[in-house]
């Protein structure tokens, strides 16, 4: 086996019984980035050098029997989540020479459990995308077809750890972007819910609804690392104080008498590929092997999702970016004539079509006089989507969806149409607009070989019964330890 | 509903934004027909629904009110495009 295919557990217990430094394994990692990553496009940075200090600390952790379950593990860290003296550039023009000065709250947690860092992972630009296409950077390849697009907006992270250019990684989630790369690269992503883990340091897109989370190998490196990043933070004021419970236990329970909701809405869209609903229909069957009573729900409002969400977080990502003007960090235009000129001109050159095109439907939509028939109506149908979730929730402890419509489409498939490309954010979105956790595992393959993920929804801070279901079905199907031939 | 490019053009100046004449049609297009699917919302009966613009249901947060440490000024200014003295420096913004 070569370290860089371990999993998070695995390269754990080779660095507890020292048959394995951080050293090793953080060098192995970095070679296979440098071989394999002209390819694939997944990183924007790579910390060799840093990477290398952390790794030798981590060894001394070791040495000093400080080891702890991410000591010593190098991870991939998308390319929005602040990372103190090394560059921070959300895939944006804008902030191409960003050096954060401070550590995103889940940077601290990593670096106090000794984790090593080995990059930034390529995104769409602030995150606003379902392919990665919309990074100012470069693309990213799909590692199981390099044809296609890994997902977005956590494509970057998504692939680096379908290609074991990392042990593991943490993406972020704001309608779907760390499950549906998961689902397109054959890999475990988690969304946790809203408040469950800290965005401090997160460059926000559209607050309400993001979320870090992470990208794994597994699920129980899922459950490892949502152990460490999880829980209430002071300097994020959304964060909730709730106890974290330790997800690695669920890992063990089994699903017998346990209810399983198929939203019937899920399953009646048009355009869902015969070979994503095989498969679920597959996984549905093997759950019930499992113990697991099946149970028909109603989601009613779901066909709205996706205008709900592109009102919303538009609104929301218009406020936000408002900040990137110029004057304090990030990219200035030259010679501006004035102060005007200067905003106009740093902003056009600074950010890309589809945020630009976001920043307008945003400001369309909460200027006076079209407010109410925008924001407002969204933000009311959103309290209808949330009620949908809860009444769901009474009749069945998790729900099981696809992820996406269909696989893995082509590069540039949907890049003229951005409706099209919203619209296949159907199944995902629901969660960050009702602030459920979400899971999206490895369930099967297509005819021509590209991967399916499958979806499981809990209710709020039940992150514990999404890891137990998702554990079972991986042990007894084992799609995840499939790799791509890169 | 379809939006005009006099208001795309408006909306735009108000983010501070700049849409070049060659691409303003297409924006315009594209922006008209997602502005249209959002229109399936009005389907929706929701008369005294009330909004929501948070998901979690959380009261205030509040905190001691103390003193610690922050970032220092050469840290705080180590991004800026341009700086000065200690300050941000943008172009002149009072006239004669």
């Amino acid at each position: 086996m070569k370290l860089y295919e371990l999993t998070i557990h695995e390269a754990h217990d080779l660095l507890k019984s020292r048959q394995i430094s951080s050293t090793e394994l953080t060098r192995a990692v970095l070679d296979h980035i440098e071989k394999k990553d002209d390819k694939i496009g997944a990183y924007l940075s790579v910390f060799e050098e840093n990477a290398m200090i952390q790794a030798r600390e981590a060894d001394q952790m070791i040495a000093r029997n400080e080891i702890q379950p991410l000591t010593g593990i190098p991870l991939s860290i998308k390319d929005l989540i602040c990372t103190k003296g090394l560059p921070t550039t959300c895939a944006s023009k804008i902030l191409e020479k960003f050096i954060p000065p401070y550590d995103a709250t889940v940077m601290t947690k990593l670096k106090n459990a000794g984790a090593v860092t080995v990059g930034k992972t390529n995104m769409d630009e602030f995150a606003m995308g379902s392919s990665t296409e919309n990074s100012r950077m470069h693309i990213t390849r799909n590692p199981w077809d390099i044809t296609r697009i890994p997902g977005g907006s956590s494509g970057g992270s998504a692939a680096s750890v379908a290609a074991d250019m990392c042990i593991g990684s943490l993406g972020s989630d704001t309608g779907g972007s760390i499950r549906q790369p998961a689902s397109h690269c054959s890999v475990v992503g988690m969304k946790p819910t809203y408040g469950r883990v800290s965005r401090y340091g997160l460059v926000a897109f559209a607050s309400s609804l993001d979320q870090i989370g992470p990208i794994t190998k597994d699920v129980t490196d899922c459950a490892l690392l949502m152990n460490v990043i999880s829980g209430y933070d002071p300097q994020d004021s959304t964060s909730v104080p709730k106890d974290v419970p330790d997800f690695q236990k669920s890992l063990e329970e089994g699903l017998k008498g346990l209810k399983i909701g198929l939203p019937k809405e899920y399953y009646i869209t048009e355009g869902l590929d015969p070979d994503v609903s095989a498969a679920i229909d597959n996984a549905v069957n093997t759950m019930k092997d499992l113990g697991a009573e099946f149970v028909e729900v109603s989601l009613p409002h779901t066909k709205y999702a996706v205008a709900v969400y592109y009102v919303i977080a538009p609104c929301e990502a218009s406020s936000n970016l408002a900040r990137y003007d110029g004057v304090r960090y990030g990219f200035r235009d030259k010679d501006p004539k004035d102060l005007l000129q200067m905003y106009r001109s740093t902003k056009s050159k600074g950010f890309g079509p589809e945020v630009q095109r976001r920043i307008i439907i945003g400001t369309y939509a909460l200027s006076a006089g079209y407010y109410d028939a925008y924001y407002g109506k969204a933000s009311q149908v959103r309290t209808l989507m949330i009620e949908d979730f809860k009444s769901a929730f009474q009749k069945c402890d998790v729900l099981l969806s696809p992820v996406t419509p269909s696989p893995a489409f082509t590069i540039g498939e949907k890049t003229d149409d951005p409706l099209n490309m919203y619209l296949s954010d159907i199944f995902t979105l629901s969660a960050n607009l009702a602030g459920v956790p979400g899971i999206s595992i490895p369930c099967g393959f297509s005819k021509n070989n590209l991967p399916i993920g499958l979806q499981l929804m809990g209710s709020h801070f039940n992150e514990e019964m999404l890891i137990k279901v998702a554990y079972n079905f991986e042990q007894a199907t084992m799609f995840h330890k499939k790799k791509p031939t890169l | 509903m379809k939006i005009t490019k006099n208001e795309i053009i408006h909306v735009a100046n108000l983010a501070r934004l700049e849409i070049d004449e060659a691409s303003l049609d297409k924006v315009t297009e594209q922006i008209s027909r997602i502005l249209e699917y959002v229109d399936t919302l009005n389907q929706i009966d929701t008369k005294n629904i009330q909004g929501t613009s948070h998901a979690i249901t959380l009261t205030n947060a509040f905190r001691e009110d103390i003193v610690k440490e922050d970032l220092t000024n050469n840290q705080a200014l180590f991004n800026a495009p341009e700086k000065e003295n200690g300050a941000f420096v943008v172009p002149k913004i009072v006239g004669r």
